[in-house]
């Protein structure tokens, strides 16, 4: 048992890992405003699979490490991520029961509340330089969800964590 | 989630009041995250590899001879240029004038990834680790590419000359008229918002570092213009200028080292009314 949980563990935080590199993958020109926020997707979907192992702490910790990892102020993904993770946790047992296209609009909204929290502590930082561009990722990440959540839950469930 | 909450808020409200004091934080965070960015840097290193063990003997010798041609061109020119220099030395002398000696450059290596769009920040291999400190002037073999913007123990983050929120004071070269270049957000060009309709500049001046402000050393080159247009209805002119350095081509960047603290400049007798009544415009 203690070896499961063990190893299920390890697995959500290479999952975590995989997801922050490919957020700061080195996208060619205009393709870089596409890149989807990975960290967050991922940890929503862990939080509907097994809320009892990922919690706000968790969310928490990988928002202040994707922070240091890109350099923002430290604090502004942590504050999005735990709000947001809290949510899920709230409304997990509902989110499990739609279906993909309400679950997709569901995580629309997460990924819109993220950024516009970001949104506003950017505009703190230095006002009015961003571009209609920083909203796409919020679209990108509703399109890419389902394939996250195809391969996570083949991770998932190809050795039966529970 | 009421106390990540706060916490976080909290986090946000230090390093927005006072940068530094989390910055032993935000190191101790780093030695987890960094490996990250060199394994997202490992393909471009593995290719970059490859290509150079599989090049071959032809094209390796060839290359050779077109850099042993390139040296020693420049060891001639770096032949009058210590010359030059002992003069300028002299010169300063007689005026009474401090002159900037030696300085130190340490060669770095970009990693590549992407830290966040709309802003042109790099990230290179080497930190505090090899004594880097915020604020030091980023070079590539052919002008000004940026400064350290925040230095992690095993990386160290550089803002481009080109990004929105950096500014570097220039001079003309032909003439010594001082100006303010503006990032513009667009890769490859710089925006010279301060400057009358009446300024002379044009169109092919090279645009070298002032010295003024302290961060960058005096005298290299940082851009070209390439646009002058002004408007009647306008106090200043748009002017663009496409920078000197390969910023999205070069792998290689040096970080500089300046000995001594920055001197105060005199202002030069080619510095002409032009300048004055900029800043009076101001």
């Amino acid at each position: 048992m203690q070896t499961n949980n063990a190893a299920g563990f390890f697995r959500i935080v290479l999952t975590m890992v995989l997801a922050m590199c490919l957020r700061i993958l080195p996208w060619t020109g205009d393709m870089a405003a596409l890149n989807p926020d990975w960290v967050l997707l991922v940890l929503i979907y862990w939080s509907l699979a097994v809320p009892e192992r990922v919690g706000i702490f968790h969310a928490w910790t990988f928002g202040l490490l994707t922070d240091v990892l890109t350099g923002r102020l430290l604090g502004q993904y942590a504050l999005a991520y735990s709000l947001i993770i809290y949510l899920c946790l709230k409304l997990h047992k509902q989110l499990r029961q739609f279906p993909l296209l309400q679950q997709g609009l569901f995580i629309f909204f997460c990924l819109l509340l993220s950024q516009l929290l970001l949104f506003f502590i950017k505009n703190l930082q230095h006002p009015a330089q961003l571009h209609a561009a920083f909203w796409l990722p919020v679209f990108t990440g509703t399109l890419v969800w389902p394939l996250v959540y195809g391969a996570l839950r083949y991770v998932r469930l190809s050795r039966r964590m529970r | 989630m009421l106390v990540a909450v706060i916490v976080s808020t909290a986090l946000l409200a230090t390093e927005y009041k006072s940068p530094p004091r989390l910055d032993s934080l935000r190191a101790t965070l780093s030695f987890f995250v960094d490996p990250l960015k060199y394994l997202v840097d490992l393909p471009t290193v593995l290719v970059e590899q490859t290509a150079d063990s599989i090049s071959s003997y032809r094209t390796l010798k060839k290359e050779n001879e077109r850099l042993r041609e390139e040296q020693l061109e420049h060891q001639a020119r770096l032949l009058k240029f210590a010359a030059l220099e002992n003069e300028n030395i002299r010169l300063h002398a007689l005026l009474e004038n401090s002159y900037k000696l030696g300085e130190q450059v340490l060669v770095a290596e970009l990693l590549s990834v992407n830290m966040a769009p709309y802003e042109h920040i790099v990230v290179v291999n080497k930190g505090t680790r090899f004594g880097v400190h915020p604020q030091q002037p980023v070079l590539d073999a052919n002008g000004v590419v940026g400064q350290v913007f925040r230095a992690l123990p095993f990386t160290s983050e550089i803002m481009l000359i080109t990004d929105p929120n950096h500014a570097i004071p220039v001079q003309v070269n032909r003439n010594g008229l001082l100006t303010i270049a503006v990032g513009s957000g667009q890769p490859n060009r710089l925006v010279l918002p301060f400057l009358p309709g009446n300024a002379d500049i044009r169109p092919g001046d090279l645009l070298i570092t002032s010295g003024l402000g302290g961060t960058f050393p005096q005298g290299y080159p940082v851009a070209v213009v390439d646009e002058f247009t002004s408007q009647p209805n306008k106090a200043f002119a748009t002017i663009t200028a496409t920078p000197k350095a390969l910023l999205d081509r070069n792998r290689e960047l040096m970080i500089v080292w300046s000995d001594s603290t920055p001197v105060p400049l005199i202002a030069k007798p080619t510095t002409n009314n032009e300048e004055t009544k900029t800043h009076a415009d101001k």
